[in-house]
């Protein structure tokens, strides 16, 4: 049986990665920002995922397992400081939102 | 996994992944990603990794997904007019987007050697790979300082998210 080289699974996961980078910089609402960043965290977990399988090895798992305890915790924070935003300043648009901006 | 299989997981991926940045309303964005996340799921059930495709749907798909549909809908967000950068932002941002898919390419191409063998993915695996207790017993042996660190991390979001939502800011 044939079978996939791992150079395919790194482009595919670097393609995914760079459609959430364009997400992070073209979109304005911020949480479409914010799952373009969960976006970016999956294209590294296969990554992962893809050079544990190539390597025999399963530290790329367990690495995955704490990328995806990283990525909870970052939305459920972010989510929260969206809600106190909104609350606010009764928007999401990130162009608006510059009293920290240099 | 088989390159007829792969591509069309692919295809699939990548369709969602644009989805997600091009659709306008933010709940068309979600489920897009919602989508992808189980295609991602079913790549990383090819590649033996059971348990993290497990998890992926349950955290991801699951929890962490619902967690953003829900704030959409207490936002209350319409579809906005397609919100997008400036044209120089856009134009400067596909600019470096297509260089590094260019390198990436490259790297692989070049620097080939075991990468570009299919052969490498084809060997047989040592028994118990991506199962429960193989990932449990390297979490708690080799990974368990990291463990620990990470029930701090989540117990310190848990109390961050509540203070964050509860407060009304001055």
């Amino acid at each position: 049986m044939t079978v996939v080289p791992l150079s395919w699974y790194l482009t595919l996961g670097a393609v995914l990665f760079t459609i959430g980078v364009l997400g992070v910089l073209v979109r304005r609402n911020v949480i479409v920002v914010f799952m373009s960043i969960e976006l970016m965290l999956n294209a590294v977990n296969l990554v992962f995922v893809a050079l544990s399988r190539h390597l025999h090895t399963m530290d790329g798992q367990v690495t995955v397992f704490f990328v995806m305890t990283v990525a909870a915790a970052e939305a459920a924070v972010g989510l929260a400081i969206i809600i106190a935003v909104f609350r606010n300043r009764e928007t999401v648009n990130v162009d608006e939102l510059t009293v920290l901006r240099w | 996994m088989s390159p007829a299989l792969f591509l069309v997981l692919a295809a699939c991926l990548i369709v969602g992944a644009l989805g997600v940045v091009l659709l306008s309303s933010p709940v068309r964005s979600a489920l897009s990603l919602v989508v992808t996340l189980f295609f991602m799921a079913v790549v990383f059930l090819l590649l033996d990794a059971q348990l993290v495709a497990a998890l992926q749907v349950v955290v991801y798909a699951g929890a962490i997904m619902v967690l953003f549909l829900f704030v959409i809908m207490l936002l209350n967000l319409q579809a906005d007019p397609p919100a997008m950068a400036r044209l120089g932002v856009r134009v400067t941002a596909a600019f470096g987007a297509s260089l590094f898919l260019l390198a990436v390419v490259r790297f692989l191409t070049r620097g080939g050697g075991t990468m570009t063998d299919p052969r490498g993915m084809a060997t047989p695996l040592p028994e118990g790979f991506g199962s429960t207790q193989g990932l449990a017993e390297l979490l708690f042996t080799r990974f368990l300082f990291a463990f620990e660190i990470t029930s701090i991390l989540l117990v310190v979001a848990i109390i961050g998210a509540v203070v964050l939502a509860k407060k009304k800011l001055t």
